[in-house]
């Protein structure tokens, strides 16, 4: 068989080749970690060689057994370095693997390589990354979004045929949805977080970034589970299967409006509206809805989001691990340490996270900010109560430049204006490409993703509805396949 | 005229417990293997590591609870607590500063204000300097500690004294001890406690500013300490001045309080929800599991002694260490006609006192039996031998484990019961020291001492006493 049919086939579809012979296990992983090698993407900041890749991993898994995997830096991995995109730990090695990714070896999937990514998974651009940023197949001087930037752009660039990320506020689906791509983020609880570096625990989630969403599927079969080593994971209920469904018949869409007022590119507007169109064909009904709270969103989450950080990040201070930038005494063990290792967005959601825990501001900031969060929980049961779904574009715009956002941090988080709401209810959500659009002011076509979520643990029925409307789109991702090597 | 001054001291009281691993990972709880080989990712803070909340911990904590008469709640939560220090590797240790597992309690004249759950620190050595991290060459971290689960018990403030502190502290120490949830071992710092005092016009009901006392390792020491502090306080109210808050450290070797920190210095702790662990919400079947566990307690158990008619002090010392209290019901049961209060004064005096002669044999290890000491208050309470040879008796059955009739009989101790022969040492006692004899007759009756001594000395302690006494007396002519 040829390169290019092995390049574009999704996980399953390579599977399935393994299993009747076709080629080879080794023939696949000789074939990936070749691609992965040409990576023009700065997609990867630690590739795998054979024995490497292969460690740990059950050649007898299952099903999906020798289709190799990319996996963000921020899961810990065993005797290979990780980062989480930080200086502060550069050279890291971790003495234990997370959860999600033993589940994934012991599945059968070797390992490709460590993808880059912003740094502690702060950041909506890669740009944050300690390393340099990821780029976007489609268009290298644009973003491939973030913080699962790396994976992203590997899986949309034909250097990966699948990859774990994790999202908090939106760091799977907005990077699926700017490269094109299927990102699911599952219900907060249904993946274990153990061996995942944490940015903020009560809204990170992994999940996977593929090329279809019976990928997806397929990994979060195998990811999902209750985990004795993380208390807050709860599995879901029964195996996940891979989809069949058609059509939509009996199922309601629904559509906040209310969110969806300003600061949405026509372009993408443009696909969104056609989608809903296409679900109505498939015999869904599209219904407005009300989510009163969900504009507060992304002013609770940056202020839940970044105490949760301050206080998961204390950790690195230069005594066991990572950089030790001084050891003059104490306090500059401390200091210099922090100064030189962490990235300015990651000092900024420190010292914010910090003053709204301070004594005196935690009722004012955090307590504040826990309450929107209870009203946006209370928005999306009432919304469940009417609709199956509720349906959003993924991001307001398209793929970014390099360079375009750095300067205004608040417009950069208003690119996850429509994921934030979905992380902080702890419900599932799936992005899937909707086609391609042009950026506000012209320039080339770039996808546009379109985000469909649940109520918790209905991810079967999400899949499932997620995969009648991928069949109905029939979207082309082959311009960013042909993006990823130099 | 000067103002009498009033303490008002509350306590906070971190109590080790004996689990079998430590409060959120599975490394094994010990006491004196070498550095860091208990450890794990989870207690090092490894990135990406989540805590797991220890089962057995909840199960004692609620046992400790329950002890204490509290109210156990159906819903406690964790918090982080933010601070840097090379002992705290997350750099927030994991408490419960909101909702603790339990709350308004009491234990004998003080009430609980709640009790919570949480992780000790690391332990850290500051090598060279004096021990302190100020001047020392090297400070060294010994993560086998960090992550023990703690029970931490806050007090009203109810306590008055260095002294009541003392025997409080003393009580909650033996009461914690009996429910065999720690080893409430101060110096090995498994039982701790800092002390929060204030003075106030006697008669007031204000509070203070307080100082909080770190840390000591005996209830001596703390009671030391809190006197020191008190009279500290005094001198300065008195002297026209103002109590600052401030954190104290008392050296028991000096007698001397040193400040550790201000108000000023004082932490903000940026409590957070611990977002990495769920609620601990106990069964019916968990709450009704702790307070059926509890055995009877030292305070119930000294007051069931005192109705017997034991002693007050004897009661609480037998109270507090359940071996001896094991021991004394042994010799009540061995035989039904000793009298309580009798037995009790054996085992805590005479009986105590040969062992802390063996070098502080420990009870356990006495060849003493229950039986045999009831077999020895037997014999002196039906007189057939004397008081002063019942203790020779009891050296003997210390030192040798022998039966006591066997050493009666051997060394010839049985009383003299012929009271014409003892009648005759008592005359010859007179002559052989006129002295004595010539003060007592001059009205010095003190002065019998010395020839009751002599007749016991000429009867090896076979004497009764009583008797020799009316004879010396009769001869003498008092």
């Amino acid at each position: 068989m040829g390169d290019i049919e092995l390049i574009a086939a999704s996980g399953a579809e390579t599977a399935a080749k393994i299993a009747n012979g076709e080629v080879s296990a080794d023939e696949v992983l000789d074939f990936w970690l070749q691609r992965a090698s040409g990576d023009a993407l700065n997609g990867y900041l630690w590739s795998a060689d054979r024995e490497s890749a292969r460690d740990g991993v059950d050649p007898d898994g299952g099903a999906i057994a020798g289709v190799p995997l990319a996996i963000k830096d921020i899961f810990c991995t065993e005797g290979v370095p990780t980062t989480a995109a930080s200086k502060i730990l550069g050279g890291y090695i971790p003495p234990y693997t997370a959860t999600s990714v033993r589940n994934t070896r012991a599945a059968g999937l070797p390992m490709l390589g460590k993808t880059n990514m912003d740094e502690f998974a702060m950041g909506s651009s890669n740009e944050n990354s300690a390393y340099g940023p990821s780029l976007n197949p489609w268009d290298t001087d644009r973003v491939p979004g973030g913080s699962s930037g790396g994976s992203a752009a590997v899986v949309a660039g034909g250097l990966a045929p699948w990859a774990l990320g994790t999202d908090t506020g939106g760091s799977i689906r907005q990077p699926a949805g700017f490269c094109g791509i299927v990102g699911l983020k599952p219900t907060y609880g249904a993946i274990s977080r153990f061996g995942m570096i944490a940015f903020a625990s009560s809204l990170d989630q992994c999940g996977p970034l593929t090329r279809d969403v019976t990928d997806a599927a397929l990994l979060l079969d195998v990811l999902q589970g209750r985990d004795d080593y993380d208390s807050t994971s709860v599995g879901i209920d029964g195996d996940v299967k891979a989809p069949t469904a058609e059509r939509l018949d009996g199922l309601t869409f629904g559509v906040p409006r209310g969110l969806m007022s300003e600061g949405i590119e026509a372009g993408v507007l443009a696909r969104f509206e056609e989608t809903l169109i296409r679900i109505a064909e498939l015999g869904g009904e599209i219904v407005d809805i009300e989510l009163p709270h969900a504009g507060h969103a992304i002013s609770a989450y940056y202020v839940l989001a970044p105490a949760e950080a301050s206080t998961n990040l204390q950790r690195y201070d230069g005594v066991r691990y990572g950089l030790r930038a001084s050891d003059e005494d104490l306090l500059a063990m401390y200091e210099v340490t922090r100064e030189d290792g962490f990235g300015p967005e990651v000092k900024r959601r420190i010292m914010l996270g910090t003053y709204a825990l301070s004594s005196g501001f935690y009722d004012a900031y955090y307590g504040r900010a826990q309450r929107v969060r209870t009203r946006i929980v209370e928005d999306f049961d009432r919304a469940f109560g009417k609709v199956d779904f509720v349906v959003t574009p993924t991001s307001p715009t398209v793929a970014f430049k390099l360079g375009e956002k750095t300067a205004d941090p608040w417009t950069m988080y208003l690119s996850d204006i429509f994921t934030v709401p979905i992380s902080l209810a702890g419900i599932p959500a799936i992005s899937i490409p909707a086609g391609l659009a042009e950026p506000d002011g012209g320039g080339p076509e770039l996808p546009v993703g379109f985000q469909i979520a649940a109520p918790a643990f209905a991810e079967q029925k999400l899949i499932e509805a997620s995969f009648a409307l991928e069949q109905a789109i029939g979207f082309d991702g082959s311009a960013g396949l042909a993006g990823g090597v130099r | 005229m000067s103002t009498e001054y009033e303490a008002v001291i509350g306590l906070e009281i971190h109590v080790q417990l004996s689990t079998r691993t430590k409060m959120f990972c599975g490394c094994e709880l010990s006491f004196g293997d070498d550095p860091n080989v208990h450890t794990c990712p989870v207690c090092l803070a490894l990135p990406g590591v989540l805590p797991v909340t220890n089962a057995q911990a909840i199960e004692y904590a609620l046992q400790i609870g329950a002890a204490l008469d509290c109210e156990l709640s159906p819903v406690s939560t964790f918090d982080r607590k933010n601070y840097f220090y090379p002992d705290n590797p997350k750099a927030y240790q994991i408490t419960q500063a909101a909702r603790p597992f339990a709350e308004n309690g009491r234990l004998g004249e003080v009430r609980i204000h709640h009790a919570h759950l949480e992780e000790d620190a690391a332990k850290t050595i500051h090598t060279g300097g004096g021990g302190r991290i100020k001047g020392s060459d090297a400070s060294e971290v010994d993560f086998n500690r960090g992550g023990t689960p703690l029970v931490e018990i806050v007090t009203e403030p109810d306590l008055r004294s260095g002294a009541q502190v003392r025997e409080w502290g003393q009580l909650l120490r033996a009461t914690i001890k009996q429910l065999g949830v720690s080893d409430v071992n101060m110096e090995e710092g498994s039982l701790r406690c800092d002390a929060n005092i204030s003075i106030r016009p006697a008669g007031s009901d204000t509070l203070g500013t307080k100082t909080e006392l770190k840390n000591m390792n005996s209830f001596r020491f703390i009671e030391r300490g809190i006197e020191a502090e008190i009279a500290r306080q005094k001198e300065v109210v008195s002297s026209g001045g103002e109590v600052e808050q401030e954190t104290l450290h008392f050296d028991p070797a000096t007698g001397e309080l040193h400040s550790l920190r201000s108000k000023e210095e004082a932490h903000d702790y940026r409590y957070l929800p611990e977002p990495d662990l769920v609620p601990v919400v106990p069964t019916e079947a968990m709450l009704e599991a702790a307070r059926n566990s509890l055995p009877e307690l030292p305070a119930a158990r000294a007051a069931r002694y005192e109705q017997l008619g034991v002693s007050e002090q004897a009661a609480l010392l037998l109270s507090f260490e359940t071996e001896w209290a094991g021991f004394f019901e042994g010799v009540l049961e061995a035989d039904d006609t000793i009298e309580p209060r009798v037995a009790a004064n054996w085992v805590t005096g005479e009986f105590a006192a040969e062992l802390r002669k063996l070098d502080d044999q420990p009870l356990a290890e006495s060849r003493v039996a229950p039986e045999s000491l009831a077999t020895l208050i037997g014999l002196v309470a039906s007189k057939k031998i004397s008081h002063g040879a019942g203790k020779t008796v009891l050296e003997e059955m210390v030192s040798s484990g022998a039966d006591p009739a066997a050493v009666v009989a051997e060394k010839g101790l049985e009383q003299i019961s012929d009271s014409g022969e003892l009648e005759k040492i008592v005359i010859q006692a007179i002559e052989d020291n006129p002295k004595p004899a010539e003060q007592i007759r001059g009205g010095n009756e003190k002065a019998i001492g010395a020839l009751v001594g002599a007749v016991m000395k000429a009867t090896q302690g076979r004497a009764d006493g009583g008797e020799v006494n009316r004879l010396l007396r009769q001869h003498l002519g008092l």
